[in-house]
């Protein structure tokens, strides 16, 4: 149990008693950090969460964004950090399973998969064993349910040491009128229980995942629940089917604090009570109590809301999918959730105190000093240093993650994992979408604000780096334990940054979930916000690769680069401690310069365009030629800055493109326009990345560092 | 080319397939059930990809007793066409329907991308459209597709010309880098001694158009469709 003294006060005087012991149970699972973001509540409020793309913001299975054609996109993202640093492959698949049934309970099917993932450095063991596990985990999952994993990152870090980050994202399409919401709101609805037996297995997951690691948390692996993609696969299709049915009123998933939470989520949203027998409820296991029943967290379940008189009908498809439906309970009009066990009532709580009573808490907050940036030492020899960069675990090419995941199955992939941003078609329609998750950790942990804002920046620019447009946001906030101080205060920071990035792009948040205590024996993560965004692309023929495409082209540099390189992964390769100043985003240059990006690729002007991102400026060329397999010749280039932060640093808002030569003017006059900076870099073609007279790589040897394996 | 997609609990490149040979090519497609017990009225019948029954046994190995698979033999013995994709190869060979094995990958990983493929023979139901020796580009995604026959069923493969397919390089060379799994000379998919009945570890319907990186795969589809015609005429 997770619950503080004064809250357990609260309890007693909004039921004019003591609870029981099921009764606690369920208040505790229920008021858990991971369930009823009681810390993170009020910081929230302050998100956007609205606009006319909006069919479903937060508080839903997950959010729903308009895309024409009658149709929307449904998405959310989740953390498994605390499983998964338990029991990495399970802990990594129920995260993908748990994140699949928030998509499906809206009727969506599920059509790709996203994961952000942090860990600590590979050359230790544990680190290795929880990289791979959870990698395996991920794939193992997915590639058996048939949804495609086609995006996301990984960074290393010593911060993440026996803390890691396992954010997974799912997206998923639906027709709008079929959209549904977990909102029972009709009186006498029969509730079925449908998929997996209930067992043991996650009981106080929620709870778990709202207190610190320590070396007790090992014999807490019953909290980790196990998956079973199989079973999950033939729920989805019966609830896609169920979910086509007249008479269905409401799907929800259960996830964390399993029947508990998905009963009383129902019912609350739907302003209405709910009674539920527990002995109807099929078991993996004999001799649980109801206690163990409402709070276990056995994966591959789904509660399915009908009106009574279609129930045979939901039943018949049930049985279609070899699946069974217990009707568990029913929807009543009492305010309030009642268990019954073998006829006798074990707990009876009003659905305002259980959902909805738990007293948000504000911490202490402290913000430290910001130091400026020292100074660095000037750069020696940058073909050595960009082989040595480009060979880093942070910047390495991810195939030999992302060959071990499915990435195509529903033939809709036209740019899989390795780009900046993945790029699937919406069956049916001439569009497709854009997907990108993004949080570069080291910028947040310099700063807070201005790292969290260059998140939200640099998943924009990496979906409009493909042509899309950015629609809008689901958010994942993994930090350290909130009643320290200096964890709260980056929180708090962050949000602001979060909410100023999303105002200024006119970007909703309309999903995410919050992951605080990442904790380990007193030692607390880097602060970690996901941003998950999706975009559309109204014409895929429009769309723009991020690779090389001809001999001739040439390459130029939008944007604007600073004297910055706090923060940089140049800095880390060179050992140098994290301080100083990350790079700071302008939101009205960034504003520009995407406008800029989807005027020129509209018109069919840019070949090619790249996000200028972590490594700086000649790993983005390297990059780009890489994709394209394709040289580059580059006179010596010069920018207005040292040539370490030129070539190096990591300054925001910059993408480079390759154009045909006699498009040069065109792209001028649209940079003119927008008024975005331009700067010219050089000409595609060639065996060799060639830079000045002091860069001259073979493309095979740098590829060869590229792709050094894991 | 009217075609029956079976689909077991847990297939799910049914889809896919159905995509490919009813909107691209434009041939009448139906699902069938794994509980169905006739295919009369079918020509060709797909075994697509997936993990039947969660593949938590050796891959196929419960899926061959699903009634509909008498239903598949009968339909193979007729001489209609059988195609197994992927998970629908490892179902065959479950069901004695070809020979072999397919072992965990070499690599012990799962592996998702693009191979090429040598047509080794040009003869058989789904390669009449191909020339010997041509190449295919068409992606995998598989973690048992180690291709696997003792060494007398390998020689009387071999021999009679029941190779369908081999991963090579691009420029059509069968080398060891060009082998994704570790299959036994370098195997990708067979055929019955009749040859309508192949077994494939790639994907063919997931290349089946530019926008998604290829249409390789066609060949594939469209050679069945003239088979079938050559046979009524």
């Amino acid at each position: 149990m997770a619950l503080e003294e004064d809250e357990y006060g609260t309890i007693v005087r909004a039921l004019g008693r003591d609870p029981n012991d099921l009764e606690l149970g369920m208040l505790g699972a229920l008021w858990s950090e991971h369930c009823s973001y009681k810390t993170s509540k009020a910081l929230l409020r302050q998100l956007p969460t609205e606009g006319p793309q909006v069919l479903q913001g937060p508080g839903e299975n997950a959010g729903a964004v308009d895309i024409g054609d009658g149709l929307a996109v449904v998405f959310k993202i989740e953390s498994h950090n605390h499983p998964s640093a338990i029991e990495p492959y399970q802990g990594a698949a129920t995260g993908v399973g748990g994140i699949l049934r928030d998509v499906f309970a809206m009727g969506a099917r599920p059509i790709a998969i996203l994961n952000a993932l942090r860990f600590g450095p590979l050359d230790e063991g544990r680190n290795r064993h929880l990289f791979q596990g959870v990698v395996a985990g991920i794939g193992g999952y997915g590639n058996c349910f048939g949804c495609p994993t086609v995006g996301g990152e990984v960074y290393f870090d010593r911060g993440y040491a026996d803390n890691p980050i396992v954010n997974a994202m799912c997206v998923g399409l639906v027709a709008q009128s079929r959209l549904r919401r977990a909102k029972a709101d009709h009186t006498g609805d029969v509730v079925l229980l449908v998929g997996a037996d209930t067992g043991r297995d996650g009981i106080h997951g929620a709870t778990f995942a709202s207190v610190e690691m320590d070396e007790r948390s090992a014999s807490r692996r019953p909290a980790v629940q196990v998956g079973n993609p199989f079973l999950e696969k033939l729920l989805c299709e019966a609830c896609l089917q169920l979910n086509e049915l007249d008479g269905v009123t409401a799907i929800q998933d259960l996830g964390a604090a399993g029947l508990t939470s998905a009963a009383s989520e129902l019912a609350y949203r739907g302003r209405r009570g709910i009674d539920l027998d527990v002995d109807r409820v099929s078991r993996r296991e004999q001799g649980m109590s109801a206690y163990e029943v409402m709070l276990s967290e056995s994966q591959e379940r789904m509660l399915v809301v009908v009106r009574p008189q279609a129930e045979a009908a939901a039943r018949q498809i049930v049985d279609h999918f070899e699946l069974h439906a217990d009707r568990v309970g029913s929807i009543t009009s009492t305010g309030r959730i009642r268990i019954r066990d073998a006829g006798a009532i074990v707990a009876d709580l009003p659905l305002k105190t259980l959902v909805d009573g738990v007293p948000l808490r504000s911490p202490a907050a402290a913000f430290p000093d910001k130091p400026p940036s020292p100074v660095w030492p000037a750069v020696d020899e940058p073909e050595a240093i960009l082989l040595d960069l480009i060979a880093r675990p942070n910047l390495r090419s991810r195939r030999p993650i992302y060959r071990t995941y499915d990435h195509q199955v529903q033939d809709n992939t036209v740019f899989g994992p390795g780009f900046d941003a993945a790029l699937l078609r919406v069956p049916g329609t001439g569009k497709a979408l854009a997907l990108t998750t993004d949080g570069n950790p080291w910028y947040v942990a310099l700063d807070p604000y201005e790292g969290t804002k260059a998140a939200v920046a640099e998943a924009a620019r990496n979906i409009a780096c493909t042509g899309a447009r950015p629609m809008a946001v689901t958010n994942c906030l993994n930090f350290g334990n909130p009643e320290r101080p200096q964890v709260f205060g980056q929180l708090q920071e962050s949000m602001r940054g979060m909410a100023d990035a999303c105002r200024a792009f006119e970007l909703p948040v309309v999903s995410g979930n919050v992951s605080l205590y990442n904790e380990t024996s007193e030692r607390n993560i880097p602060p970690t916000p996901v941003i998950g965004m999706v975009g559309l692309l109204d014409d895929v023929s429009a769309r723009c690769p991020a690779g090389f495409q001809e001999d001739g082209d040439l390459v130029f540099l939008l944007g604007e680069t600073r004297e910055e390189l706090a923060g940089s992964e140049y800095l880390r390769l060179l050992g140098a401690k994290l301080e100083g100043r990350p790079p700071m985003v302008s939101l009205e240059m960034e504003r520009r310069l995407q406008a800029a990006l989807l005027d020129s690729i509209g018109r069919g002007v840019l070949r090619c365009a790249h996000d200028v991102a972590d490594g700086g400026l000649l790993v983005a060329l390297a990059e780009s030629a890489l994709f394209g397999g394709r040289g580059l010749r580059c006179p010596a280039i010069v920018g207005p800055v040292s040539r370490e932060a030129f070539y190096f640093g990591e300054s925001q808002g910059r993408v480079i493109v390759s154009v045909l030569p006699r498009r040069v003017p065109e792209l001028q006059k649209l940079m003119a326009h927008h008024h975005v900076p331009l700067h010219a870099i050089g000409v595609v073609g060639g065996e060799d990345f060639q830079v000045g007279s002091e860069i001259r790589l073979p493309l095979d040897t740098l590829r060869a560092a590229w792709e050094t394996p894991f | 080319m009217r075609t029956g997609i079976v689909v077991f609990p847990g297939t799910w490149s049914d889809r896919d397939c159905s995509h490919a040979v009813g909107e691209i090519l434009g041939e009448p497609v139906r699902y069938v059930d794994h509980r169905a017990r006739t295919l009369d009225d079918l020509e060709l019948v797909i075994l697509p990809g997936g993990f039947s029954y969660g593949d938590y046994l050796r891959c196929g190995a419960i899926a061959r007793f699903a009634p509909v698979m008498e239903a598949v033999a009968d339909f193979a013995n007729r001489g209609g066409l059988v195609l197994g994709i992927c998970n629908g190869f490892q179902i065959l060979q479950e069901a004695r329907l070809l020979p072999g094995a397919l072992l965990r990958n070499a690599s012990c990983e799962f592996r998702c991308e693009w191979v090429h493929l040598r047509v080794e023979q040009s003869d058989c139901a789904f390669t009449l459209d191909c020339r010997p020796g041509q190449v295919l580009r068409i992606p995998i995604s598989h973690g048992e597709g180690n291709f696997f026959a003792d060494a007398a069923t390998l020689e009387s493969l071999e021999r009679a010309g029941r190779v369908v397919f081999r991963y090579c390089a691009a420029d059509g060379r069968v080398t060891a880098a060009a082998n994704p799994n570790g299959s036994l000379r370098n195997v990708a998919g067979i055929s019955n001694a009749r040859g309508n009945v192949i077994g494939m570890m790639p994907h063919p319907e997931r290349a089946c158009e530019a926008l998604l990186g290829g249409e390789d795969g066609l060949a594939i589809f469209r050679s069945a469709v003239h088979a079938l015609t050559r046979v009524a005429v």
